[in-house]
């Protein structure tokens, strides 16, 4: 089964950390995040751009209009994202628990959400 | 503007290098809140200045150009970085949004040319925000987190721009262990999370000692050379008082003049404290025309406003004692001024209580030695290392103690006992040209006196 793992943070909080904090931050990923690709079940991850460089589109007088910036604005943004498989929601929370975004940050928001996926269609692009 | 001349282009890059990469690579450090990536942005942006200034010509504002450009380059790398590494994708996110968050419209990828001149970004003028960035890296460095060595190597790495051979060299060490040093220095600044940043108001009197302690030690390293052949490693002294110069223009502190006063007066001394050959000679027995006049004139007026501010420390109060001794400087051939050892045997008891150390101990009872007498200074210093007293531990052991001991056992006639003293000071003493020294008084002591006649 797949599972979508969904990560979080403040975004203004986040651009108020002083870098050397982040720095401190990402160094004491590595380990967290080795751990979770060594399981093996992480078939997919990618970080996302800065909220800035998004764009949002609707559907308005049934037209597609653009507009800039995400969907929905909240505190907090989608940073980035990852795909798990595992046999079921327990141990795909069990499996997302290793990620960084699970442990640290507290303080910048950090956080995720693991979502089952229903429906799957994927297509290798070379 | 017409095209300029190559050679005079890549010449002014090097003038800037010279001038400007230290404060370049501070500011770097607070914008990309790490060391090694400040580093690789500093030279990253000088190359490309190296590139682009011959067509371009050189910036209005060389160093806010290079601050830009190194930004950015180091976020370029990131995100080359992030294909293997999605941590490095985090960063060059995050540095990328706060740098556009904080440069505005005048944004410019290309470290354009004065888009940064006005401000840092953080909405200070230009010129207070960089000098806070020297200030900030002079403190990061000399942090009391890291290892006492660390600090000296980081300091003299980052601050004064000195390679790692450099370092080892004035050193004596390897430069591996150097570099190894500094690493680890740096891991510890990552990992505890030392902020970059002069530290507050209520934390500012101890951090600062800290950072005076560590320009002495470089000084005194340059000075007095803790052990090897030489009498001294002038390098690492110049290095010392250049800091204590900016930090006496950035920071209104009567302790900072002290301290710099202190080392102007040291200085001073130099070309008298050696011989031709090497042999090391003592303040009493120094050629006063040597002395540097220029540097006690600044050395001594630096001593007078630190104590008219009434709020001075030990670095005060040494350099006092210090400026006190320079008052014998002389041309040559004029007549020996007597040495004011009143004033400085009262100048060791303000110190003593400013300050109580076993060494101050020691030294004034030197000083009253000089003021009262040998037997007075003889008293003192068996006091000093009888069972019992505090200071024992640190004096015992110590070869000063013994040589100052021999010496005045000299001056009273009690010669074998003399000879004792300086044996027991050989046997401690590490540094050469000390040795030499002591062995030569034991041999003027133990050879019979030389007759007048032929």
């Amino acid at each position: 089964m797949k599972f979508l793992v969904l990560a979080y943070y403040h975004e203004k909080t986040y651009l108020a950390t002083p870098p050397e904090e982040m720095q401190a931050l990402v160094a004491k990923c590595g380990p967290l995040d080795k751990a979770l690709n060594a399981t093996g079940k992480m078939t997919l991850v990618a970080s996302l751009a800065a909220t800035k460089d998004t764009v949002s589109v609707r559907p308005r007088n049934g037209k597609p209009t653009i507009t800039d910036g995400p969907y929905v604005e909240t505190k907090e943004q989608l940073g980035s994202f990852f795909l798990l498989e595992a046999e079921n929601l327990e141990e795909a929370v069990k499996l997302a628990s290793l990620h960084p975004a699970a442990n640290l940050g507290e303080e910048m928001g950090w956080g995720i959400e693991v979502r089952p996926i229903e429906f799957w269609r994927a297509k290798e692009i070379a | 503007m017409g095209k300029p001349e190559t050679g005079s282009v890549l010449a002014r890059v090097d003038e800037v290098y010279r001038l400007e990469s230290r404060r370049i690579l501070a500011t770097l450090i607070r914008l990309l809140g790490d060391f090694d990536l400040a580093e690789e942005a500093v030279h990253e942006a000088f190359r490309a200045a190296m590139e682009q200034w011959p067509q371009t010509g050189v910036p209005g504002n060389p160093r806010a150009w290079l601050v830009s450009a190194g930004r950015f380059k180091a976020i370029d790398g990131l995100r080359r970085r992030a294909r293997f590494d999605e941590r490095a994708g985090e960063l060059a996110r995050f540095l990328e949004a706060r740098a556009v968050g904080q440069a505005g419209e005048g944004a410019d990828r290309q470290g354009g040319d004065d888009a940064a001149a006005g401000s840092d970004g953080d909405g200070r003028p230009e010129g207070i925000a960089l000098e806070d960035d020297r200030l900030r890296l002079i403190f990061t460095c000399c942090h009391p987190a890291l290892a006492p060595d660390a600090r000296i190597a980081l300091t003299l790495r980052e601050v004064c721009g000195l390679t790692t051979e450099e370092i080892a060299r004035a050193f004596l060490t390897e430069s591996p262990t150097v570099a190894q040093r500094i690493v680890r220095a740096k891991a510890k600044i990552r990992e505890a999370r030392i902020p970059y940043e002069v530290p507050a108001p209520e934390q500012f009197p101890e951090r600062l000692e800290a950072v005076l302690r560590i320009l002495y030690l470089v000084f005194n390293e340059g000075y007095s050379a803790s052990s090897g052949d030489a009498v001294a490693r002038p390098g690492l002294s110049g290095e010392a008082i250049r800091l204590a110069r900016l930090l006496a223009d950035l920071l209104p502190d009567p302790e900072v003049k002290g301290l710099l006063a202190l080392m102007l007066l040291h200085e001073s001394r130099r070309a008298a404290r050696a011989s031709a050959t090497g042999e090391l000679i003592f303040l009493e027995d120094q050629d006063r025309s040597l002395w540097d006049r220029e540097l006690i004139r600044e050395g001594s007026a630096l001593v007078e406003e630190a104590l008219l501010s009434r709020r001075f420390g030990p670095y005060t109060l040494q350099a006092a004692i210090s400026a006190v001794h320079a008052e014998t400087a002389a041309p040559a051939g004029a007549p020996r001024k007597a040495t004011d050892w009143t004033q400085i045997a009262g100048l060791y008891d303000v110190l003593l209580r400013a300050e109580p150390s076993p060494l101050v101990e020691l030294n004034r009872a030197v000083a009253i030695a000089m003021r009262d007498g040998p037997e007075a200074g003889l008293r003192l210093i068996d006091g000093l290392i009888a069972a019992g007293s505090p200071s024992r531990e640190a004096l015992i052991d110590y070869h000063l103690t013994h040589s100052a001991r021999a010496d005045l056992l000299r001056r009273m006639g009690r010669k074998s006992e003399s000879a004792e003293a300086y044996r027991r000071a050989l046997d401690l003493a590490l540094q050469d040209p000390e040795r030499r020294f002591l062995e030569k008084r034991l041999i003027e002591l133990e050879s019979p006196p030389k007759k007048d006649v032929p």
